[in-house]
């Protein structure tokens, strides 16, 4: 690997986190292969084939518990004060970012332990889409009568607020006091320079906010995942703080990402989202498809290396943070024929929308439904749905990546 | 009507004996591999293929029946089934299988594939009483429903290999009352060592089985309807026993290949790295392959030793590799390069393997902790990496496979998750072969593809 | 062709626990334990649809389900 390689490969990765590429990253991760590994100026080495990435998440020489400041830590491009953010992120537990204290940011066995008691108190199973199926007609019903909607505001932001809050236990009429929390922390996470500093309060309200429902659960237990972790007797109120925090954020964060990029493919598609209408079916292999085309977490920044690693014909030092381009592997042409093409019937589709290895998406049985649910609905009753602006504007974060607002046109509701 | 050399895909007749996981994927790879000719496929059960594993779980368990499991088939495979007449004869230079039936079916290329059946109880009068059961196929598996639905005071397992530790693992899952014997000291000493064995050992007592190992059954004892009552070990124990299921591993079906001129015997089929029979005098044959539980072929990876594997994995690959090689000219034939993998479920344990355990004369655990039951272990031989099992630690599997495939360094140095705060390295203990077991899955079985009889491979660092 | 109306197998060796298929169809895939992966290979009709589900969800593509238009 050359000085002026490196360099080179620094500078594509600036580009892809300038905001300025937003809309289409994707030829600058297939720059980025070029190069499978590389180390970037702040130290970190960042992994783009699929083949690798692969690898890595299944190798136990990697762990994530140094890495505390949940998803995003300092990747930026240059000299500058979020350059080593990574290393600003704090204790473990409680520094602001998704996974403080959650098990995203934990190592077996620590990790396996939570990640299993979170699991046999969340409800995933397909018992979930009657309620999806529900908000979601109630969503478009109130689109009736308008000529124009943005579909991020009125559709791919509500309903997974509303699927997770009710999986949570989370009250949903709280919505308007945890977004704003869940907006900093998000934009916290933004591995750009500059953006880690306005989380720090909103992550100590939003602690403060889900202690206390915690509380309340012990006293009298509810339905779903914070009332059934607040009662098991081996884990500690901040314990389920965390994980309930976690999956808060991140179980509408990346879900609504989910639905407008697929909505905002789909309308690309129009040949697509016609046969999506007639044959409801297609939307299973087409959300694998979505996950793989256009996937909501973009960048996995938060393993270290405990050993040396080899990967392709590199040595990654112990002690080294990995920077995973989950996007430019989903779209590797050694694994994925054609990658550039949108295929909902794609076969042999193991994408990483959803990461692999022991940190595999928790929701991902929530969020594939949801997505499930949500896009049939909207080609069914969307009459003549068009985009009124391509590229729609993005959300600034280069990680959890999607548009901001989502304007489409219609001619009506069915 | 031989083609010429090498050339084969349009026309001829490929004939399959062995219906089972091997035989069908074989014929579905010929299919997808462009061979157009006749397809036919024998078997001695009138069963078109099922698949086998579930038989000693969730269908003993009652949870789904013996007829659910017929495996998936690629849709337009146009095979001709000779199903319920098995082969019992070979004629190699006319080409030509004899069937039970009295039938010949000939072939202008053939694929052994009849895998294995159980090792029955040793006296054939004790074997015959009712409620003594071996379980290896479908029917063997609805008669043990039967058995186990007329709530048997005790069920006896004879054998703690994987088979016999699933089948008590069932009918715990059923509230009935459970022993199971081992000549060896621990459940899988053959498949896994003594050092993995014993937390299989924890695992079945915790589960409420009466585990009785380095014990043996020496008799059975019917009552006067000729229904198996009662049970004498050689410790002088007697069991009050209603079913007593014999889990004393496999025997290779190549009886029918007796006298044919193929090197076959008790311990497989040999055959080359391209799935090619060999013939009594070490000849590799033009047309006769085989796959599956019934070959043993040379592995690269373990100093191409012929290993004879019972695993899924390896009739699926090998059925593949033999049938690309049937349809390939010699330059464009692939050697069968395959690392054994394997698993387990047994009282809610998913145990996995990869490489061949029994090569390995150490183990140490590098990730998780035996007594949570959820660990990855790792066997070294001559200081290298040549196996790993994980008790419910499967995702990491594919990582040690890859240091495998390396002959990675052991015991390993590196730092991981999950790593116990002292790494001890301790022996494996797998017993002497001498000692009989159940039977390790993996069965070793020398450097020469013309050996016939069995013999028992010395013990640790002997030479065959 | 034996009586089931869906035929299912799971390569085990592949399947690494993700519990996907027990979310969209429990009815047929049930976890024991953390990875024992237990599955009816032979379901009713009735369960074509959400087996069709669980088996495009599988991170490893572990599922082969034999489908109404004969594709694999």
């Amino acid at each position: 690997m050359t000085e002026e390689a490196t360099a080179g490969q620094a500078g594509v990765l600036a580009r892809i986190l300038d905001y300025a590429n937003r809309a289409n990253p994707y030829p600058l991760y297939a720059e980025l292969r070029n190069t499978p590994v590389f180390r970037a100026p702040n130290g970190a080495y960042v992994v783009s084939t699929y083949r690798d990435i692969w690898a890595l998440m299944h190798d136990p020489r990697i762990g994530v518990s140094a890495m505390s400041a949940g998803m995003g830590g300092g990747m930026g491009g240059g000299a500058g004060a979020g350059a080593g953010s990574g290393a600003a992120a704090g204790a473990p537990g409680g520094a602001p970012g998704v996974g403080g204290g959650a098990f995203i940011g934990m190592d077996p066995p620590a990790h396996d332990r939570l990640r299993r008691l979170a699991t046999s108190h969340f409800e995933q199973t397909e018992a979930v889409r009657p309620g999806m199926l529900r908000t979601a007609t109630g969503l478009i019903d109130r689109m009736q009568g308008k000529q124009q909607i943005d579909l991020v505001d009125e559709f791919a932001y509500p309903l997974p607020v509303s699927v997770i809050c009710e999986q949570l236990g989370v009250p949903h009429e709280d919505e308007p006091r945890f977004h704003p929390w869940s907006e900093a922390i998000i934009t916290a996470l933004d591995p750009r320079p500059g953006q880690q500093d306005a989380a720090a309060q909103a992550s100590a309200e939003m602690n403060q906010y889900m202690a206390g429902l915690v509380e309340r659960f012990r006293v009298e237990p509810g339905q779903g995942l914070l009332s059934g972790l607040a009662a098991e007797e081996g884990l500690s109120t901040q314990e389920v703080v965390a994980t309930g925090r976690m999956l808060l954020i991140a179980g509408h964060e990346t879900t609504v990402n989910l639905i407008a990029n697929g909505m905002l493919t789909l309308l690309r598609h129009p040949e697509v989202l016609e046969r999506l209408r007639d044959e409801p079916e297609l939307v299973v292999p087409l959300v694998e498809e979505l996950l793989r085309y256009e996937p909501p977490v973009q960048i996995d920044p938060k393993y270290m290396t405990l050993d040396d690693v080899h990967v392709a014909e590199f040595m990654i030092p112990k002690g080294s943070r990995i920077i995973l381009a989950l996007a430019a592997a989903n779209r590797d042409p050694n694994r994925f024929p054609d990658p550039d093409r949108f295929d909902p019937e794609r076969e042999d589709n193991e994408h990483l929308g959803f990461f692999t290895g022991i940190h595999y998406c928790f929701g991902a049985g929530l969020a594939r439904q949801e997505a499930q649910v949500a896009l049939t609905e909207l080609a069914r009753r969307l009459e003549n749905p068009r985009l009124l602006a391509d590229p729609p504007p993005y959300r600034p974060n280069p990680t959890l990546r999607g548009p901001r607002h989502l304007p489409i046109a219609i001619d009506g509701i069915r | 009507m031989s083609p010429a050399k090498g050339v084969f895909s349009a026309d001829g007749h490929v004939v399959v004996v062995g219906a089972s996981l091997a035989g069908l994927r074989a014929a579905e790879a010929l299919r997808k591999g462009g061979f157009r000719g006749r397809l036919t496929l024998v078997g001695d059960e009138p069963y078109e293929p099922y698949d086998r594993p579930p038989l000693s779980k969730q269908v003993l368990s009652g949870r789904v029946a013996p007829e659910s499991t017929a495996l998936p088939q690629d849709s337009g495979l146009d095979v001709e089934w000779r199903l319920g007449a098995g082969a019992v004869g070979l004629d190699l230079a006319g080409k030509r299988v004899r069937l039970a039936d009295g039938q010949d079916v000939s072939f202008d290329r053939l694929l052994i594939a009849t895998g294995t059946r159980a090792r029955p109880w040793p006296n054939p009068t004790e074997a015959a009483l009712d409620g003594v059961i071996t379980l290896r196929g479908r029917d063997d598996a609805a008669r043990l429903r039967r058995e186990l639905d007329a709530g048997p005071r005790r069920v006896l397992v004879i054998g703690a290999g994987f088979t016999g530790s699933e089948i008590a693992s069932a009918c715990r899952s059923l509230g009935l009352a459970v022993t199971v014997t081992e000549r060896a000291a621990t459940p899988l000493a053959g498949a896994l060592g003594g050092t993995i064995g014993a937390v299989a050992a924890r695992l079945q007592r915790e589960n409420g089985v009466d585990l009785r190992c380095g014990v043996s059954v020496t008799s059975l004892e019917g009552d006067d309807a000729g229904h198996v009552r009662r049970a004498h070990l050689d410790d002088g124990t007697t069991l009050e026993i209603d079913v007593a299921v014999v889990a004393l591993g496999a025997q290779r079906n190549t009886e029918w290949l007796r006298g044919s001129g193929l090197g076959a015997g008790p311990r497989g089929v040999a055959c080359d790295a391209g799935c090619r029979v060999f013939d009594m005098y070490g000849i590799v044959t033009d047309d006769v392959f085989a796959a599956g539980d019934v070959a043993r072929s040379p592995h690269p990876l373990f100093g191409f030793e012929f290993l004879a594997l019972e695993h899924w994995s390896n009739a699926i690959e090998q059925a593949e590799v033999a049938a690309h090689n049937m349809l390939h000219a010699e330059s464009e034939r692939r050697p069968y390069l395959h690392v054994p993998t394997f698993w387990s479920f047994q009282f809610g344990v998913g145990i996995k393997s990869v490489g061949v355990p029994p090569l390995g004369e150490e183990v140490v655990i590098v990730q998780g902790s035996t007594d949570e039951r959820r660990f990855v272990a790792v066997y070294g031989h001559a200081g290298r990496t040549v196996a790993a099992v994980t008790f419910d630690q499967g995702k990491w599997l594919e990582f040690y496979l890859d240091q495998i495939e390396r002959a990675a360094p052991f015991p390993p140095q590196y730092r991981n998750v999950a790593q116990p705060e002292v790494r001890q390295v301790l022996p494996a203990e797998f017993p002497d072969p001498v000692v009989p077991t159940e039977g390790p899955m993996i069965v070793r079985t020398g450097h020469s593809p013309t050996e016939r009889a069995w013999t028992l491979l010395p013990a640790r660092g002997g030479r065959a | 062709m034996n009586g089931s109306a869906v035929r299912i197998v799971v390569d085990l060796n592949r399947c690494q626990g993700y519990g996907q298929c027990v979310f969209l169809a429990p009815g047929v895939f049930e976890l024991h334990g953390e990875e024992a992966l237990m599955y009816d290979p032979g379901p009713e009709e009735a369960q074509r649809l959400p087996v069709v589900r669980a088996a495009a969800a599988c991170p490893v593509q572990a599922i082969r389900v034999e489908s109404p238009d004969g594709r694999a």
